[in-house]
């Protein structure tokens, strides 16, 4: 009996099993980046300290938030979307205005001197106060200070504050810090 | 001149095919490693809150999780209908948060556990009492860096 010779298999379709395969898996694959707000908290107090130095009621921004999602911004009701500029203002104290923040003279690299607000912005919400509205104000304080720095780059710099060496953006964050001050919670407006 | 013509009477040469399910199957084999299919069962609803000024989380093996919200429809004869800690995949309190944190901190290397971030992710309707109470933990675990997840916003305002 003649030997047969040996059919070889077409590996031609093999390509397309496994590329049909790779699609999948790319197409499955969610590469989604988490995406969130950035905060610092502040470490833990063991006592508060008896003798903190009093900050003048200038330099500070409150922002209250009661159980029904209100805002109060320095003792008057305001809607979120005025806030971002209600912000800028109280940081940048274009008019050197009684009522805002008092300025540091401070020499800062890139910069030479400047006067650098002493504002803080103090927050505090209700415990009813709802999540999305909290992340609101947040975003919104953040937004404003973001704007500034982003506005100061461009000015000196003539580039986005992202685009910056990490010296310059320190110099630019010296200028507008993000001093945002969390008080202790408290049961404000109650139920 | 004689050797192009000799050339051409072989007749066209089929490139040879057979290492292309390799390169092919190289690139799957890539994939279905990089792909991290591990995401932890939600045993909460979590509609995420919205924000603009939104910061990626880049370098997973710093991110732990903590999950905020009303537990899901099949555990609420068991655990309520308040919204509720998840830690991990089982349903936690408070107290249990510092013990975590120690945890994932240890599994982490060394030159990581000072750059670790917490990640909050809450229900959009949740009330801010128990989001304060994991902070002041978070606080007494010394664990500061915290990112409240949130979506990008999709309505201009």
């Amino acid at each position: 009996m003649a030997k047969r010779e040996v059919q070889e298999v077409n590996a031609g379709s093999m390509a397309d099993i496994a590329f049909l395969l790779l699609i999948f898996f790319l197409v499955t694959t969610t590469m989604d980046t988490d995406t969130g707000l950035a905060t610092l908290l502040p470490p833990p107090v063991e006592e508060e300290p008896e003798d903190t130095p009093p900050v003048k009621e200038r330099n500070v921004f409150t922002v209250l938030i009661n159980s029904q999602n209100q805002l109060l911004v320095e003792g008057k009701p305001m809607e979120i979307r005025d806030l971002t500029e209600a912000v800028k203002e109280f940081v940048v104290n274009p008019n050197d205005d009684e009522n805002l923040p008092e300025k540091n003279v401070k020499e800062v690299e890139f910069f030479g001197t400047v006067e650098i607000g002493k504002g803080i912005i103090s927050l505090q919400n209700d415990r009813d106060t709802e999540y999305q509205t909290y992340l609101m104000v947040q975003n919104e304080l953040s937004r404003a200070i973001n704007e500034l720095r982003e506005d100061l780059a461009k000015k000196k710099f003539g580039k986005s504050y992202e685009e910056l060496e990490s010296e310059e953006q320190k110099a630019i964050r010296t200028i507008y810090p993000r001093k945002i001050s969390e008080a202790e919670p408290k049961n404000i407006g109650g139920n | 001149m004689a050797k192009f013509r000799k050339k051409k009477s072989g007749g066209q040469q089929a490139i040879n095919t057979a290492s292309l399910p390799d390169i092919v199957f190289m690139l799957l084999f890539f994939f279905m490693v990089s792909t991290t299919m591990k995401e932890v069962d939600l045993n909460v609803v979590v509609r995420p809150a919205q924000a603009t000024e939104l910061v990626k989380l880049e370098r997973k093996e710093l991110v732990t999780f903590i999950y905020v919200g009303v537990p899901a429809k099949k555990y609420q004869s068991l655990y309520g209908s308040e919204p509720r800690i998840q830690l991990n995949d089982q349903f936690s309190t408070v107290e249990d948060i510092q013990s975590y944190i120690a945890q994932s901190r240890d599994n982490m290397t060394e030159a990581d556990q000072s750059k670790m971030i917490v990640s909050i992710k809450a229900d959009k309707e949740c009330s801010m009492g128990i989001i304060t109470d994991i902070k002041q933990a978070l606080r007494k675990a010394a664990a500061l860096k915290l990112n409240y997840s949130a979506a990008e916003l999709v309505q201009n305002r």
